[in-house]
C-alpha cells in the first residue's frame, strides 16, 4: 500500500514524531511504500539540524534524516509553517534576508499543495498529532 | 478522478494556531479541484461565530476569510448540532456563509448545514481523506 504521513506536532514535546517514525519504519519493513512525509504546524520543528538533545536521548531529527537517506523518502516542511517558526533552507534564508539556514539533511521546504497532492496520490494519508 | 477531502475543525479559533493553519490548507487545497467538505465540531464551532473581536488579543481576526470559501467552491460546511447546543449557540450565532449554485442559475444558497453527530459519522465514513485540525 502507498502511504503518506502528516506530522503535525513538534519533536520531544509530543509523541507524534516518534509514533510517525515508528509507523514509517514498520510500514517500510512490511514492504509498503511511503510516498511522502509532510510536516505541518509545530511539526516543522522536526526539520532543524540545530536540534541538540541530551546524549542519552534519541535524536529525532537525525533519525528522520537517516531514514530519508536510507529509503529515499520525501520529507517536506510546509513553507508557511516553517517561516513562522524560523526553519529555513539556503533559498528561504536568502529570500527573507536571514543570516543562516537550519534545515536538516533529507528535508525540503515546499507548499501546502504537497500535502493535498499526498492525499490524492496515496492510498492512505495518516495524521500523527493531536 | 477527484477524491473526497474532509477537513475536521475541532479547536477554538484563537489560543492555538490550528484553526488558522487549517484554513490555509483549505484555501490551498481548493485549487486542486477535489470534492471538499468542512466539519466543525467541539470548540471548532466557535471558529464560525459572528462578531469575533481580537484587538485585545493582538492577533488577526481571520474569520472574514470563511466568507470567501463559497468563491473557492467550498460550500459543504457541516456543523455538529450537539457541539453547537452544548455551547449555548444556534445557527444565528454563526457567520452567514453562502455560495452561488451554478446548477441553479447562480442562486445564493447557505453553505452551512447542521448535522447530528451520527450524521457526521456517516459523512466521515464516506471520505477518502480526512484531515483533522
Amino acid at each position: 500500500m502507498k502511504f503518506s504521513i502528516l506530522v503535525s506536532e513538534g519533536p520531544y514535546t509530543h509523541e507524534a514524531a516518534d509514533t510517525a517514525y515508528n509507523f514509517t519504519k514498520a510500514a517500510l519493513e512490511k514492504g509498503h511504500e511511503i510516498f511522502r512525509i509532510f510536516f505541518y504546524h509545530d511539526g516543522v520543528n522536526n526539520g532543524t539540524r540545530l536540534t541538540t538533545p541530551p546524549q542519552d536521548d534519541r535524536n529525532i531529527v537525525n533519525r528522520w534524516s537517516a531514514l530519508a537517506q536510507e529509503h529515499d523518502i520525501d520529507l517536506v516542511l510546509c513553507v508557511a509553517a516553517a517561516q513562522r517558526r524560523g526553519i529555513a533552507d539556503a533559498d528561504e534564508a536568502r529570500r527573507n534576508g536571514k543570516d543562516a539556514d537550519n534545515i536538516a539533511p533529507g528535508f525540503r521546504i515546499s507548499g501546502l499543495g504537497q500535502l493535498i497532492d499526498a492525499g490524492i496520490e496515496s492510498d492512505r494519508l495518516i495524521t500523527f498529532g493531536d | 478522478m477527484s477524491k473526497r477531502f474532509l477537513y475536521v475543525n475541532r479547536k477554538a479559533p484563537y489560543g492555538t494556531i490550528y484553526a488558522l493553519e487549517s484554513l490555509e490548507v483549505v484555501l490551498i487545497g481548493a485549487a486542486f479541484e477535489q470534492d471538499v467538505s468542512l466539519a466543525f465540531l467541539d470548540d471548532g464551532v466557535f471558529q464560525l461565530t459572528r462578531g469575533q473581536q481580537t484587538d485585545e488579543l493582538g492577533v488577526k481576526n481571520f474569520s472574514p476569510t470563511y466568507k470567501a470559501l463559497g468563491d473557492y467552491d467550498v460550500n459543504k460546511i457541516y456543523v455538529e448540532r450537539e457541539s453547537l447546543e452544548a455551547r449555548g449557540l444556534t445557527l444565528d450565532d454563526l457567520l452567514p456563509l453562502t455560495y452561488e449554485d451554478e446548477d441553479d442559475d447562480w442562486a445564493e444558497k447557505d453553505s452551512i448545514k447542521l448535522v447530528s453527530a451520527a450524521e457526521l459519522a456517516e459523512i466521515m465514513e464516506a471520505q477518502d481523506v480526512v484531515l483533522s485540525f
